[in-house]
């Protein structure tokens, strides 16, 4: 186990220093200086020499990539343009409606998909099942703003139940109930994600229900339902699992849509404004924090996997 | 005890698979199902324990074990049955056929708590591993299915079966996927519970050398019928039916310097494609017009031999 | 034509929903080629007088708020589906079936192309094609390229995979040791192979391509808003769905339904195909 996750953590490492350098290039795949990119056609000579100075950009690229790698591990990503405080600091006032929106949608995803992804396998054929596994396949061809954009109309601008738009802090005045705010824009993030772990989970479920070791179980007179509970749900659901990293990715994605639909102040919307606004230092770090999260999911996502699977202990 | 009377399995809205097969298994007897692969045996096995795969169904016939009427039932069903008796499988692939992700304990005590619900599933694991002879028990619970050989896994699956103490043990060829010599412990292992339980076996084979050794009784298989029926000795001494007969010639003779094996010219019809009146005519060196069309008659050799046949290889038989 | 016409009625017969699917997404390509002569209006005709006006009447579906007619720009918008979707799917194609048939045949550049693409995976996708439309700018070709860029990664994954069992296979192997050129496997042996599960895929990416699309316009930041697609349609119509809700309906009802349309027909395919390779292509 330990050499596993030594190797996986290797990996993981090497994958974000190859996509670190894809970032770092970024700023100078924009066409222009990248001193002016980074601070705007408006800076000062001042500015513009003090930047150069601190970046390295008078040095070897090598030299400038290990400076901004140095930056970054110090937690320095930077200047924004637009807001003209620390990158850092304008990802971490995105980062609890950003987190929040994306918890929440994890649970409705969990929540609704696995369960009826399972129906759908139990009732396999039946026109339940059917008609299941139809709605999954719209919901996944649906845009999530325009589901945001519907829900608007009907539970917010319609019905009057939820807010439509924004979103105050918990820590706020409101405390939890401010959690209403992320109701509407969670649900159409879910939908799409929702529909694809419904359609892993049945198909994961059926392709389980075929194993010997199953028919073993039956012919030991257990209860249908037993099997189903104790055999076949834990097997599949061990493929289940391994996708909530890519769903996570998903998420993040899609979540940059969403929150600009509901106009949340996460890093999703921020991302949108700062390609608006060419600041382009804040794409830099969105794009570079997410990369890392992603890894580090999908490594504990492997790493569980690894440990609901005694079979893998011995790789 | 066991009674199979003329059962008929079904693909739904196609052909039969198994069409019309009786027999009885006696306690302590092990009755071999002999038959090419795709002959129905398999499907035989799982109609009788209630396991059908999707699709597949009983249409025809009845199963009777200790005079209750168990056809249709599911083992879940037999077991909450008051006066029902009760069956248990061992397959033929011990690699997938237990759970990876559960301990060999839990896999085991689970079929002990269905069948024994008032006893300490612990120790009865154990004594159940015991009997399969299984040494250090005590470790081998606690191991993961992968953690095991091929043999052990048999065993495993063996001691499972037992768990829902039967009246009936199907094994369906269990001993096919292991190396010889292991597969040769299986085989005693099988034989010695057959007679210490006094257990009735269905032995599912297409090895006729296993048949040799291990078997009372042997049920011929050919195309979703019994086409032989006989205790061992006389089966391999004077088979009936010329099915039978090419099985035999087939088998590795040490008498012989001839180094190519005898092999039965043409292939088993499917399903789909049953010839009328004998389906082994096409392939019968004996065929005449009679085979190929009408009813088969069937017919009797001495000891309770019998086969279905126009021209049985011994004379004496008696329609 | 007897057999088409037989086929279409098994088609009828075992799946309905799809052969709607087929029957839409043929209406979608008539559209695309007609599209002068089907929309009663031209797409980016103004009429202030008319604005915002409902379903029915001179406009069938309504106009919007500069009174264009939106069945017309429906229609026009079909153009631009086809566009990206056969864009996206091409590229993803041709870059994606070169670097995983390759990386399957030789190992040691498999290792690093195959790190490249995970490195490119690690980027959420969205995000990707964000940042790539950052550095090229904005533009219905840079949208194909960005969106093209993310399924580069999942069509090269899926190519190495079935290339590699394929490479395995007793024949592949047989025909190598007799002496067959790399050329030779490739073409006789894997890409034949290689139909169905592309076939699929194309279907799915050309599906996502749509949702991608419809995403990139309604941030503002994929085709330009002068062009009519569906996406700016529905970005366009946002500030006013309180007013004119069906403005909201016919745009997003387009997308929905060719992405689904395409979903069931590679779901199709899917079912009919080898079930070893069936596994490699789930969604």
């Amino acid at each position: 186990m330990g050499r596993y996750f030594l190797k996986r953590t290797g990996a993981a490492i090497i994958t974000l220093i190859a996509a670190s350098i894809i970032i770092f290039g970024f700023i100078h795949l924009i066409p222009g200086d990248p001193v002016y990119v980074m601070l705007g056609d408006g800076a000062t000579p001042e500015q513009v020499a003090l930047l150069r100075d601190r970046l390295g950009l008078d040095e070897p690229l090598v030299v400038q990539y290990l400076i901004w790698v140095g930056n970054a591990l110090q937690g320095d990503l930077g200047q924004s343009i637009f807001f003209e405080t620390p990158v850092t600091q304008v990802i971490r006032e995105g980062a609890e409606t950003s987190i929040l929106l994306a918890t929440i949608t994890m649970i409705w995803i969990v929540v609704i998909g696995v369960p009826i992804g399972i129906l759908s396998a139990i009732r396999q054929g039946s026109w339940i099942d059917q008609g299941l596994s139809g709605l999954a396949m719209l919901m996944a061809s649906v845009p999530t703003f325009w589901v945001g954009l519907y829900l608007i109309l009907i539970f917010a601008a319609g019905l009057g139940w939820f807010p439509s738009s924004g979103y105050p802090s918990i820590f706020e005045e409101g405390g939890l109930s401010n959690l209403r705010y992320l109701l509407l824009p969670s649900i159409a993030l879910a939908a799409p994600n929702a529909a694809l772990i419904l359609r892993l989970t049945r198909a994961s479920m059926l392709d389980v229900a075929r194993e010997d070791y199953v028919r073993t179980a039956r012919a030991k007179g257990i209860r249908p339902y037993r099997v189903v509970l104790r055999h076949i749900l834990r097997n599949a659901l061990l493929a289940v699992v391994s996708a909530f990293g890519f769903t996570f990715a998903a998420l993040i994605s899609e979540a940059v849509v969403t929150e600009t639909v509901f106009a949340l102040p996460g890093i999703g919307r921020t991302v949108v404004q700062s390609i608006m606004r060419r600041d382009y230092p804040v794409i830099q770090g969105v794009i570079l924090i997410t990369v890392c999260l992603y890894l580090v999911i999908n490594l504990l996502v492997d790493l569980s996997y690894r440990l609901l699977d005694p079979r893998v202990e011995l790789e | 005890m066991l009674n199979v009377d003329d059962i008929v399995v079904s693909v739904q809205g196609g052909p039969d698979i198994v069409r019309g097969v009786s027999f009885r298994i006696e306690p302590g007897e092990i009755l071999g199902l002999v038959g090419e692969s795709g002959s129905g045996k398999s499907m035989t096995s799982l109609a009788l324990m209630g396991l059908l795969p999707p699709g597949l169904a009983l249409t025809g016939g009845r199963v009777t074990l200790d005079g209750a009427d168990i056809t249709h039932l599911a083992p879940h069903q037999r077991v909450r049955r008051e006066g029902c008796g009760k069956m248990a499988m061992v397959f033929q692939e011990p690699m997938t056929s237990l759970n990876p992700v559960l301990r060999i304990a839990e896999q085991i005590e689970e079929a002990v708590r269905v069948h024994d619900p008032d006893i300490d599933p612990g120790p009865r694991a154990r004594e159940l591993l015991d009997m399969v002879r299984i040494p250090d028990a005590a470790h081998q619970l606690r191991a993961f299915p992968h953690e095991l050989s091929g043999g052990m896994r048999q065993r495993v699956m063996i001691a499972i079966a037992l768990a829902c103490r039967p009246q009936v043990l199907i094994a369906d060829e269990p001993t096919t996927a292991l190396d010889v010599t292991v597969q040769l412990q299986v085989l005693g292992l099988i034989r010695d519970l057959c007679d210490r339980l006094d257990m009735g076996v269905l032995f599912i084979t297409h090895d006729l050398g296993v048949v040799a050794q291990l078997v009372d009784r042997v049920a011929v298989m050919y195309a979703g019928k019994l086409v032989e029926t006989a205790d061992v000795g006389p089966l391999f001494r004077a088979p009936l039916h010329p099915y039978t007969g090419a099985l035999m010639a087939c088998l590795p003779d040490p008498e012989s310097d001839d180094p190519l094996l005898a092999t039965i010219p043409g292939s088993a019809p499917r399903p789909i494609a049953i010839p009328p009146g004998c389906p082994f005519s096409p392939r019968c060196a004996r065929a005449t017009d009679l085979c190929r069309s009408g009813p088969v008659p069937l017919v009797h050799g001495a000891a309770g031999q019998t086969a279905l046949c126009h021209f049985p290889l011994t004379e004496r038989a008696t329609a | 034509m007897m057999r088409a016409l037989s086929g279409w009625r098994r088609l009828a017969v075992s799946r309905p929903l799809t052969m709607l699917g087929v029957i839409f997404l043929l209406t979608i390509v008539v559209f695309a080629a007609f599209s002068p002569w089907i929309a009663p209006y031209p797409p980016e005709q103004i009429d202030p007088v008319n604005r915002l006006l409902p379903p029915g009447g001179a406009h069938l579906l309504g106009t919007d708020h500069f009174g264009r007619d939106t069945f017309s720009r429906l229609v026009y918008g079909a153009r631009l589906a086809l566009l990206i979707g056969v864009g996206v799917v091409t590229f993803a194609l041709a870059s994606g079936v070169p670097i995983g048939i390759l990386s399957a045949l030789y190992p040691a550049l498999g290792r690093v192309l195959m790190r490249m693409v995970d490195v490119l995976m690690s980027f959420p996708s969205l995000l990707l094609a964000l940042g790539l439309i950052v550095i090229l700018g904005q533009g219905v070709f840079n949208a194909i390229l960005a969106i093209g860029l993310i399924y580069l990664t999942t069509t090269a994954r899926i190519v190495y995979g079935v290339a590699l069992r394929l490479r395995a296979e007793p024949y592949v192997e047989a025909a190598r040791s007799a002496g067959a050129g790399t050329w030779w496997i490739i073409t006789r042996h894997i890409l034949p192979n290689m139909v169905s599960p592309l076939l699929v895929q194309a279907s799915f990416v050309f599906a996502f391509a749509q949702l991608g699309a419809a995403s990139l316009d309604f941030l503002g930041l994929g085709a330009p808003p002068e062009i009519p697609s569906w996406g700016n349609m529905l970005a366009e119509s946002r500030i006013y769905i309180t007013r004119a809700s069906w403005l909201l309906l016919w745009p997003g009802l387009m997308i929905v339904l060719t992405a689904f349309s395409l979903n069931l027909v590679g779901d199709a395919i899917r079912d009919r195909m080898d079930p070893r390779f069936r596994e490699m292509v789930r969604k």
